[in-house]
């Protein structure tokens, strides 16, 4: 087999309106166009979505999952960016 | 079972570890968290689900066969569209698997390459012939149904892209169970010669069936790293188990006799107890030699031969349309 490879497409698909696209799967394509019509077939065959993106996966920029610590380490130790960490009197009502 | 050659003998050289990175890797997998492609993982890991997984998926695309075999002779219009939409079905979890095994490095020209050659292997189950129209049924409401059985745990298998794509599968893959039981349901209510016909193809797939969830556990040779590693769940004969206990009440359910004379109900144990399996059946067909092994290679390399025009023309119409593309910007410009 000599024949050429064709690209790889990340699948994104938008289940509902007022949703976000969320990411369902990859599949190959020469094309964008048609990789639209192979998202349809293969990933919407019982009303999944009402939109779908496709993109090259070759132009996604990722984050490194080595770096996962370092790069959210903030979510941990800055407890004052919730809202449970202040201290309001029960008495004020809901806030 | 759909991956059943993995309890033969892995022959690869095995690679010795980083004893640091292999504790902490393990205890991810017990902690039940999810090993995403860019972590690491311990070769044997990668290779195993490599296996397993473009295993699976060459059972569905190779699973397509049978049934499409009985798409033009479908009884009515209804039983026509339904055949089709579970074959689409098919080749959409062939596809999703495809997807799950290259994030682990391989291409999909390999995978392919591999599955022509005969290189790897494919559910024995899809070497049996289906001969009438009870077989769409049977193939439904049994195989379907074995492979739900044993696909159910792998929706919590420890990589996340295979366990994503089990979840979507196993959604679809109810319908295929309850349709091919109707149809059984259909024959079995029906004439004295549709009732046989039943009758028949439940003889015919019964054993092949149990056989779809591998060898016995004492000759199975992966089980036990692949529990480690939450790739597997359950043993070959636990799902074996639990296959044979909910298909019996639904036998009885159809009027239809299970084809075992020993087939007895233990009371202990509270579960069904079968008489014994022929492994050299199973050994035979996974070695090549079951009914249709020849033909069900030929047609996938045919399919593959003809499908070329298709593949060069779709690169050509996308390389003509990139270029227009281009020239119309250069124009703007
Ligand atoms: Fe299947
Ligand atoms: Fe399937
Ligand atoms: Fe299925």
């Amino acid at each position: 087999m000599s024949e050429a490879t064709t690209p790889l497409y990340e699948v994104f698909i938008r289940p509902k309106a007022g949703l976000s696209h969320k990411h369902v799967g990859s599949l190959h394509a020469c094309d964008d166009d048609m990789a639209l019509h192979m998202a349809r077939d293969v990933y919407t065959r019982r009303a999944e979505g009402v939109s779908i993106w496709v993109v090259r996966s070759d132009l996604i920029a990722a984050s490194d999952p080595v770096d996962k610590d370092m790069l959210f380490e903030p979510t941990a130790s800055k407890i004052y960016r919730h809202p449970t960490f202040y201290d309001v009197p029960d008495d004020v009502g809901h806030m | 079972m759909y991956a059943q050659a993995l309890d033969q003998k892995d022959r690869s050289p095995v690679i010795a570890e980083d004893p640091v990175r292999l504790e902490r890797f393990e205890a991810r997998c017990t902690a039940e968290d999810k090993i995403e492609p860019k972590d690491w993982m311990p070769d044997a890991y990668r290779r195993t689900l490599i296996r397993q997984i473009s295993q699976h998926a060459h059972s569905e695309i190779i699973g397509m066969q049978p049934e499409g075999n009985w798409v033009t002779r479908a009884p009515s219009l209804r039983r026509k569209s339904i055949l089709l939409s579970k074959i689409q079905d098919e080749a959409g979890h062939g596809l999703y698997l495809y997807s799950a095994a290259e994030t682990l490095g391989v291409s999909r020209e390999e995978l392919s390459e591999q599955l022509l050659s005969g290189k790897a292997k494919y559910s024995s189950i899809f070497n049996y012939s289906t001969l009438t129209w009870a077989d769409m049924g049977a193939v439904g409401w049994l195989v379907d149904g074995a492979a739900i059985m044993n696909q159910i745990p792998l929706c919590r298998c420890s990589y996340g892209p295979y366990a994503r794509a089990m979840i979507r599968i196993c959604k679809e893959e109810s319908f295929h169970q309850r349709q091919g039981f109707e149809i059984m349901h259909t024959l079995a209510k029906g004439t004295v010669a549709q009732k046989a016909m039943a009758q028949d193809a439940l003889n015919r797939w019964w054993w092949p069936c149990l056989m779809m969830f591998g060898p016995p556990d004492q000759a199975s040779q992966h089980s036990d790293t692949s529990m480690r590693w939450k790739i597997k769940r359950f043993s070959n004969d636990e799902l074996r188990q639990k296959f044979i206990d909910a298909m019996v009440p639904q036998a009885r359910f159809l009027g239809l006799d299970i084809p075992d004379p020993e087939l007895r109900f233990n009371e202990e144990s509270g579960h069904w107890q079968t008489g014994a399996i022929d492994w050299s059946e199973f050994r035979r067909v996974l070695a090549g030699d079951g009914p249709c092994n020849r033909q069900r290679m030929r047609v996938r390399r045919q399919a593959e031969d003809e499908g070329i025009w298709v593949r060069d023309a779709a690169r050509a119409f996308a390389a003509k349309r990139a270029a227009r593309r281009q020239a119309a910007a250069i124009a703007a410009e």
